[in-house]
């Protein structure tokens, strides 16, 4: 993929009013040198996470270990852990790319990423860490039927997790052709069985550790580079721009905001699922389950907004730094010494590029390392989350009804481990030549449409009643799944329907699919007079406190 | 805990400390979504606000600072309620769990 294909593909994007919803796609890549700087640094990661792995195995003996490492992680640890769920290869190389690309538009499009986090600290962390113990499941369903909410529960976020998991997984692989230059189906292999190891032996306690030293290098490797950048420029952002503005074909374009907003109310509707998306995925809410309690939990939050927040003002400057590094030097950089062939790997190796003329041969090698670890450390906690739905609320809790020993449970735990690891490799293969740019964005929109509404009104609404969050939730679910299929991002660019014929006219399906989530669940509440419903209807305040007090919450231990 | 359940609930106190916690939760929420979507708008309807330039003769423009300066925002934002609510919500919280299981 060359840079004209990517500008092509993101001003094609920005005319349907969507950048802001792709560029979280690592796109179509040419196979390059191998790189074995590069791979010899992975296979160090690798080496030192599954040495972790094995002391965690120790540590992992029920399935309350496995779930939430026994409780026992502080709110620094997670907030790093979490920073490390979110921060995907695709925000650091795509971000600092479309910085690289575009200028301004790489800060409005990662400032979308990050408003998600104060709505997670202010509504949910600790209602969350208080009502919860395993998944979120448990939230949503503490005062309802455990059969009907608990299935849906489980189903929407094997949805969310499949969504996610195979743009990951494409991801990998994508990468590792431009990074270690090695074949496509080695990167799912690679990412399948050594992820498979991970959340199979070390459980959570595994996963939280590998995330932990994933975001630690992601967020060292770009402090770095993002210094170096600015030591260039005695550490003035102004001479930076300058220099950007001189050296990069858009001139002083890059300065201002280009064609990434074109329709507000999809952009508006981006905004909505990436700021109640973020509360609704999964494996993030999972993490909350593994601090010992509600003061932890709001630590957690702050601290991961932090980090991440801080990791997309690096990728502004990396990126810039790119334009002043990069442009300069196409004989060096760019497919045939030409910037109209654009740069080698494509658009989004901005930030590969930048490490090796920073940082040299060595550098380049850990930040192509972190890059792909990074897809590695997302689909473990992806797939602890995927598994605890199938074991914890499928298996123990709808099938076994709660009539289910720990050792057992953990057996099933670790049988769906293995089931979603071949799946996640089959998936990855299958999609290899899809183009799965909306599959991250469809994601955000099924948690912010089914998840999150449930969660919300089950926790904070009286009236909500068992019907209701079902109706409503699985109304939501399916809302954002047809109608991001309607929409011209799947229906033309993916479906390869004629340009035009989309029939959802805007970009991003969650104003309409999580507005009516809402109202279902209110109005199906409302009309139901079962008995059930008054009964849940009655458990409210002792939901209530415990969910606003922390009163009997599972403890650390007592998990 | 049934008792506890009574006490506490039928504690006038409790549900006043829920309410103004709630309101602050949602104020915190309403304060941080208009500032992300403030800054949408512009960049939807305002363009050649945010491409105005610092001073006279300097490339950095106005939207860098505004959206760096919203990223910084929103993590002071998180810290405060962070802060409080670990703080003087948590005390109060313990005061009024220590008071009804006398």
């Amino acid at each position: 993929m060359n840079i004209k294909h990517l500008l092509a593909a993101v001003a094609a994007l920005a005319v349907a009013g969507g950048a802001i919803a792709a560029g979280a796609d690592l796109g179509n890549t040419a196979k390059q040198a191998t790189n074995w700087t590069a791979i010899a640094m992975f296979a160090i990661f690798v080496a030192g996470t599954l040495y972790i792995t094995k002391w965690a195995a120790s540590k992992t003996k029920t399935a309350a270990d496995f779930y939430t490492a026994g409780g026992g992680i502080t709110g620094f640890q997670n907030g790093l852990a979490i920073a490390g769920d979110y921060m995907s290869a695709a925000s650091f190389l795509g971000i600092s790319g479309l910085v690289f690309a575009n200028g301004f538009d790489g800060l409005i499009f990662s400032i979308g990423w990050l408003v998600g986090w104060p709505i997670i600290t202010f509504l949910m962390a600790e209602r969350l860490r208080n009502l919860g113990k395993f998944t979120f499941a448990d939230v949503a369903s503490y005062r309802f039927a455990q059969t009907p909410v608990r299935t849906f529960a489980a189903i929407s976020t094997l949805v969310v997790v499949a969504f996610y998991m195979i743009a990951q997984m494409v991801g990998a692989g994508q990468l590792i052709k431009v990074l270690f230059g090695m074949e496509y189906f080695y990167a799912e292999i690679l990412v399948g069985v050594i992820m498979m190891m991970y959340v199979l032996f070390g459980g959570m306690t595994a996963t939280t550790w590998v995330q932990i030293i994933k975001a630690v290098m992601l967020l060292g490797g770009a402090t770095f580079m993002a210094v170096a950048v600015l030591i260039q420029f005695g550490f003035s952002p102004e001479a930076l721009f300058t220099k950007a503005t001189e050296v990069h074909s858009k001139k002083d374009a890059i300065m201002a905001p280009g064609a990434l907003i074109k329709d507000p109310i999809s952009a508006i509707s981006v905004g909505m699922a990436l700021m109640f998306g973020t509360a609704g995925l999964p494996h993030i809410l999972m993490r909350f389950f593994t601090v010992p309690n509600a003061k932890e939990a709001r630590k957690s939050v702050a601290w991961a907004t932090t980090w991440i927040g801080y990791f997309y003002i690096l990728t502004f400057i990396i990126g810039f730094g790119a334009i002043t590094n990069l442009i300069p030097n196409p004989g060096e950089y760019y497919v045939g010494g030409e910037i109209a062939k654009g740069l080698k790997g494509g658009g989004n190796m901005a930030a590969v590029h930048l490490a090796n003329a920073v940082g040299g041969n060595l550098f380049l090698g850990f930040i192509s390392a972190v890059a792909f670890a990074t897809i590695l450390a997302v689909v473990a906690g992806l797939t602890l989350s995927g598994a605890s739905a199938v074991s914890h609320d499928l298996y123990a809790s709808v099938w076994r009804h709660g009539n289910v020993d720990s050792a057992t449970e953990l057996k099933w735990s670790k049988g769906a481990t293995v089931a979603l690891g071949i799946l996640a490799m089959a998936l990855g293969i299958a999609f290899e030549k899809e183009n799965v740019a909306y599959m991250v964005m469809l994601a955000f929109t099924v948690a912010c449409s089914g998840n999150f509404p449930v969660l919300f009104m089950s926790v904070l609404w009286k009236n909500c009643t068992t019907r209701g969050v079902v109706v409503g939730g699985s109304v939501g679910l399916l809302l954002a799944v047809v109608l991001t299929i309607g929409s011209a991002s799947v229906w033309e660019a993916v479906m390869g329907n004629p340009k035009g014929s989309a029939w959802f006219p805007f970009n991003s399906a969650a104003i309409f699919s999580m507005t009516a989530a809402f109202f279902t669940i209110w109005l199906v509440s409302i009309l139901d007079n079962s008995d059930q419903a008054k009964k849940e209807r009655a458990l409210y305040p002792a939901q209530q406190l415990r969910s606003e007090t922390g009163l009997g919450a599972a403890g650390a231990s007592g998990h | 805990m049934q008792n506890v359940l009574d006490r506490v609930t039928a504690n006038p106190k409790f549900l006043e400390f829920v309410a103004m916690r709630n309101r602050y939760s949602i104020i915190m929420t309403i304060i941080s979504a208009a500032a992300y979507y403030g800054f949408i708008l512009l960049v939807a309807y305002n363009r050649e606000f945010l491409a105005t330039k610092l001073g006279p003769g300097m490339t950095t423009s106005i939207g860098v600072p505004l959206g760096v300066g919203v990223i910084v925002f929103t993590i002071i934002l998180t810290w405060i309620y962070v802060r409080r609510a670990n703080g003087e919500f948590d005390e109060t919280n313990e005061a009024i769990i220590r008071e009804a299981q006398k």
